[in-house]
């Protein structure tokens, strides 16, 4: 089987790999490129724990094949701290307690940043159903949606 | 009020962040797929797409002459002659001469890349004869149902018995007839739930090497590395301690990941692919057609009741499936837990397991309990209305306190539902208004905990920092509680303490983090851990002062002079006993293990208010509230954190989760498109009351906190589904069609 | 498996008209990808359209309608104020499918291409008479939408045959539409049932009609006796009523694992009369 050659720019980082076609973007950042922070729960686009920033656009990572990343930015959650800065979204899940086991939990940030930069100021139904493709199983969500407008508060406070 | 008030702490009961935190909110916390190893294969299963088919042959030629295929594993390569639960395990594991359900493997092949295994896995052959199957519970238990193991049945079951019924439980106390005769009321109703699965996010992944000299490692994503061991031993015949087990990050388990599903299989190509590391990944439909749901039950509940709402008799029967497997179901907890709420002068339990074409059954969450909750708290719930009696007093007269004699055989130490259920009175929820087409609903709910083989070891770093070894794998931030109880007892900073979960080979048996004990049993093997350190730690500084031991008090990370010696020495601090510990008698550490003891049970109210759409019949959740007792909360984020997720689970069960089966016995929703979790826009913010009762069995108290939740909230709908239409729904899930089927039903007369 | 990257229609259509086994065009993949998953289409060619000129455009044509490309995601779509101030039934149709995530990546061709009754973004395509511009060995042609799906999974379209652009005609005054699907959830899931209107007003009377029904027939159906029963109308309770009635009649669905024969029937009388009143609205009619 063929492998085709990809070059793509994955959090800022210029990277290459081969990849079979058959070989979504969620495999290519985890088995070739090492990116295991997101993960694949479904496979199908119902789960939302591959999700990752493909030229700004919010897609399930396991929804894209990996030859279609050619040329491509892609951001994912290891990209979110800048150096050793947590992104707001992040200090805020550890400290609303919005994770238990923490598997949907990349997903999700990358999910709910990309709601911010939407709509900096969300009403909790927003962020329901801004994260709506993103399942959670231990959580209900309560905590999730409270990290999330935290989040959102702080960042519009230091605009 | 519900705050215990009674002890004043230091660090527990307060919020710090959790010490896996950083990590897994930077994607770097390693889970069960995230590891690869030199020279690591691929596996892929091979599984029967029939509900029960004779295995007729098995050709793996054209898949082992693939390139890059290293090895095909079929039931021939493991051995022979297991019995009981092993056998269950093996026969669960690879199929022997018959596929008993949609999904169950019948191959395994290991090959360089994934999609190379996969490819191969397509390539194995295997002829089947398709063989009658049943999957309903109702249906296998008929005397006509097609026998799926003949002769499994164990001694409970009479001879002459429908072919499918493999266990029967008995029990109860109390005159039943004179029982039900001082009832002014007596009803009797037949309840059904379907199956539904624990849905964590990450499915089943582990990396596997096993040699030639039956020496193997594993890397896997479980609630329990000691049972992973136990079990991959006994299906595969090798030495449990020449398997070292390692768990990784868990992605959820709820029940699901405290036993084995593929795992041997990794090892078992492993040793047959000359002991190259393998790889298996389960992809959600595999999770769904081939892990371990729950259970599906049919459940008969008649209770008598007097005018003023005291309980006098109570009988349940309860038809469970668990699969294919003789004691896979959750049948005997559902019983012990189906009264467990109430004092009941006479009740009487009988369940029936019934064996059907489904996968084999695992825990999920309080396995058994939301079943009988849901039975008999719905029929409460119809007869409090039935006797215009308010549910939260009927429930206040009838609980269960210290010194009750509980349904399932035992006395009641200190229980906390009473105080759970005042509680829940004074919530303002419950005098919030209602519009139309909206109810309220109220229930009640049950769980034992448990406390299980525990061991764990604690030493003191040079610098005085601790690190703890535990082996009850973290899914909800047990991590941070056992810090905070550990520190606690040191007398040290939070931050100071690291907390462990370890493989096999660093410690002695450890049961799974399952039966909501991890806080609990850990927690107090650690605290043990702890005040031994403390012991020789005062030992230390009592023989550098040159004064009894006993003279020495250990305060705020310190040791200190006491009674006639009190002040004639500065206190030796943790770190100065750590960093002199090489000369004063080498290295101070504490170590306890234990089948622990002093398990309290927690009890959790719920109350949920809900609007029905006539016109659809759909359910909206318009705001939810668990008041629970945790005996003590230690990190009481991940305390709401648990009451809100066994409640998020709850109403996915009561409202839309369920096993669809077709005609052909094939699972029809193996995907989460069509398994219907809650979905972030599907529910309101969860209320929480943390009740605190303290368990007299635990050091601070602890009772665990993680199953009780999944309980209340299937009856607690249902309840509140009637009161907003006056339609009582006895069968889960109640799904939009059920809804409106009923309103059609009534408004046709 | 092949992977091509065409910059023509002509040349995709080429490579496909040439393939010998199971080809697939990519656009969004959100349904190609997931039967590659699963194991149940791998195809032996699949061809990315999303390197052609245009096909990511929402462009105005010559009759005031609107020319989408055939890789436009959902996204796209719902940014596009003008599409959505003429159309608001069939972005919302679009907007439906999936997640947030799915809508960065899913297409209406792709929703169309797929062939399922349930398809949330088509019913509002078929109530608004769009159009689909095909590119085949033989040249361009067009097709009205509803005339695209064979069935489950089929399209009529011929080998080489793809879609380059979804045509909307032009909205013109006092029109409006709508769609409205029922799912158990409240979101996440396939359409249990499908409904969208789409009318224009003489005064507060329904002058012109077009109802199309999803997940309530093997295929989405078109329903003219749905359209009649609010002609002439101000879409009063008779008019609802027989609406609701002529869609219950026309619906002829199945039990499956997302909802009964029975629900379907009865809610998608109720769900066609609430996509109608929204669509009279939208189309300056006072509320009902």
């Amino acid at each position: 089987m063929t492998k085709t050659h990809v070059t793509a720019t994955v959090n800022g980082d210029p990277v290459e790999f081969l990849a079979d076609p058959r070989e979504t973007l969620l495999d290519c950042l985890r088995d070739h490129l090492g990116l295991t922070g997101s993960k694949e729960g479904c496979g199908t686009g119902d789960c939302g724990a591959c999700s990752v920033l493909l030229d700004d656009v919010l897609v399930c990572s396991c929804l894209v094949l990996g030859v279609e990343a050619q040329g491509a930015r892609v951001e994912t959650v290891e990209g979110m701290a800048q150096g050793g800065t947590l992104h707001p979204l992040q200090r805020k899940f550890i400290e609303h307690a919005a994770l238990q086991c923490g598997f949907c939990t990349p997903g999700i940030l990358v999910a709910a940043k990309a709601l911010l930069d939407r709509n900096p100021d969300p009403t909790e139904s927003e962020v329901r159903f801004g994260l709506a493709g993103n399942l959670c199983r231990c959580t209900g969500y309560d905590k999730i949606v409270r990290a999330v407008l935290d989040a959102a508060a702080e960042m519009r406070g230091a605009q | 009020m519900a705050k215990d008030e009674t002890a004043t702490f230091r660090l527990i009961g307060t919020r710090p962040d959790r010490p896996d935190g950083l990590d897994k909110v930077t994607g770097r916390a390693r889970y069960g797929a995230d590891v690869q190893a030199p020279g690591m294969l691929h596996g892929a299963v091979v599984r029967s797409p029939h509900a029960h088919a004779r295995i007729l042959r098995i050709d793996a030629s054209k898949a082992l002459a693939l390139d890059g295929v290293k090895a095909v594993v079929t039931r021939a390569d493991l051995p022979s002659g297991l019995t009981g639960e092993d056998w269950n395990l093996q026969e669960n594991t690879l199929a022997g001469e018959v596929a008993l359900y949609d999904g169950h493997a019948v191959a395994a092949v290991a090959a360089t890349s994934k999609l190379r295994a996969q490819d191969a896995a397509r390539l194995v052959e295997v002829e089947y004869e398709i063989l009658p199957h049943v999957t309903d519970v109702d249906e296998a238990i008929r005397p006509d149902a097609p026998a799926i193991r003949p002769g499994a049945a164990d001694h409970s079951v009479p001879t002459g018995s429908p072919p499918n019924l493999v266990r029967q439980i008995d029990f109860g106390h109390g005159d039943l007839e004179a029982g039900f005769a001082a009832a002014d009321l007596v009803r009797e109703q037949t309840y059904r739930t379907e199956a539904t699965h624990q849905g964590y996010i990450e499915p089943q992944a582990c990396l596997g090497q096993l040699g030639a000299d039956g020496k193997g490692e594993m890397w896997v994503c479980t609630q329990g590395q000691w049972y992973i061991r136990r079990m991959c031993a006994a299906v595969l015949g090798i030495e449990a301690a020449q398997l070292r087990v390692t768990p990784s990050e868990i992605g959820g388990g709820f029940g699901g990941k405290t036993t084995i599903f593929m795992e041997p299989l990794a090892l078992a190509l492993s040793r047959k692919a000359g002991g190259r590391p393998v790889k298996l990944v389960m992809s959600r439909a595999e999770v769904m057609r081939a892990t371990g749901p729950t259970g599906s039950a049919s459940m008969d509940v008649k209770l008598g009741m007097t005018a003023e709402g005291m309980i006098t008799a109570a009988k349940v029967t309860f038809r469970m499936q668990g699969g294919p497997f003789v004691g896979a179901s959750p049948v005997g907890e559902a019983l012990s837990c189906a009264l467990a709420c109430y004092t009941v002068p006479a009740v009487h339990h009988l369940g029936l397991e019934v064996l059907a074409n489904r996968p084999k059954a695992a825990a999920y969450r309080a396995p058994g309990a939301p079943m009988a909750a849901f039975a008999v708290e719905s029929l409460l719930d119809e007869m409090c209305r039935e006797l215009q009696l308010d549910p939260i007093e009927v429930r206040l007269k009838n609980a269960a306190h210290e010194g009750t004699k509980a349904s399932y055989g035992p006395t009641y130490k200190r229980i906390g539902l009473v105080e759970t259920l005042q509680a829940t009175k004074t919530h303002p929820n419950l005098s919030l208004p209602l519009g139309p087409n909206q109810g309220r609903g109220v229930a009640a709910g049950f769980w034992f905990n448990h406390g299980g083989e525990t061991s764990v070891s604690l030493a003191i770093g040079e610098d005085g920092t601790v690190q703890v070894s535990i082996g009850t794998p973290d899914i909800g931030g047990s991590r941070a509680s056992l810090a905070l109880m550990v520190a606690e007892t040191l007398g040290i900073p939070y931050e100071n303490v690291r907390v462990n979960v370890v493989e096999t080979g660093a410690l002695g048996v450890n049961e799974p983090t399952h039966g909501s004990r991890a806080t609990f049993a850990s927690g107090k093997a650690a605290v043990e851990s702890a005040r031994q350190a403390i012991a020789q730690m005062c030992r230390r500084a009592a023989a550098a002062w040159g004064i009894d031991p006993d003279a020495v008090e250990w305060r705020d990370g310190a040791a200190v002079p006491s009674g006639d010696n009190a002040g004639k020495f500065p206190p030796m601090t943790i770190a100065e006993i750590g960093a002199a510990m090489g000369s004063t008698g080498g290295p101070i550490s504490g170590h306890h293990e234990t089948t622990a003891g002093g398990v309290g049970a927690s009890f959790g109210v719920h109350v949920v208010d809900v609007e029905v759409d006539p016109e659809t019949g759909r359910t909206t959740v318009l705001r939810y509230l668990v008041v629970q007792d945790a005996g003590r909360a230690i990190h009481p984020a991940y305390v709401e954190g648990q009451y809100q997720g066994g409640a998020a689970q709850g109403i996915g069960w009561a409202l839309n989760e369920e096993y669809v089966y077709g005609a052909d016995g094939r699972l029809q929703n193996p995907l989460f498109l069509d398994y219907r979790m809650p979905v972030a826009s599907d529910l309101p913010m969860i209320d929480t009351v943390i009740v605190e009762v303290p368990n007299p069995g635990h050091p601070y108290g602890v009772r665990g906190v993680g199953e009780t939740g999944i309980t209340p909230p299937l009856p607690a709908l249902a309840n509140a589904i009637a009161a907003a239409t006056g339609l009582r729904l006895r069968s889960l899930p109640m799904s939009p069609p059920k809804v409106l089927a009923a309103l059609r039903a009534r408004a046709n007369g | 498996m092949n992977y091509h990257r065409p910059t023509s229609f002509e040349q995709a259509s080429a490579i496909a008209a040439a393939a010998a086994g199971v080809t697939r065009f990519l656009a969004g993949g959100t349904d190609v990808l997931v039967q590659l998953r699963a194991g149940t289409v791998t195809p032996d060619d699949l061809i990315d359209l999303k390197h052609i000129p245009g096909v990511k455009e929402i462009a105005p044509t010559a009759e005031g309608g609107w020319r989408i490309g055939v890789a436009v995601s959902g996204a796209d779509l719902g940014r596009h104020a003008g599409l959505c101030a003429d159309w608001p039934g069939v972005v919302e149709g679009m907007r439906l499918v999936g997640s947030i995530q799915v809508q960065g990546r899913a297409t209406l061709a792709g929703n169309l291409c797929n062939g399922s009754a349930a398809a949330d973004s088509v019913p509002g395509l078929v109530a608004a008479a769009a159009r689909v511009s095909v590119v085949g060995p033989q040249g361009r042609r067009e097709l009205a939408v509803e005339d695209i799906p064979a069935g489950p999974g089929r399209t009529v379209l011929a080998p080489g045959e793809l879609i380059a652009a979804i045509i909307l005609p032009a909205r013109g005054a006092r029109g409006g539409d709508a769609y409205l699907r029922f799912i158990p959830r409240t979101e996440m899931d396939i359409a249990v049932v499908g409904a969208a209107v789409n009318l224009r007003l003489d005064g507060d009377r329904v002058a012109e009609a077009r109802v199309a029904l999803g997940a309530v027939a093997p295929r989405i159906l078109l329903v003219p006796e749905a359209a009649d029963a609010i002609l002439g109308t101000p879409l009063d309770a008779s008019a609802l009523s027989a609406l609701a009635a002529a869609a219950t009649a026309a619906a002829r669905p199945i039990t499956d694992r997302r909802g009964t024969a029975e629900f379907r029937r009865e809610v998608v009388g109720v769900l066609v009369c609430r996509a109608a009143r929204i669509a009279y609205q939208r189309a300056g009619g006072a509320a009902t």
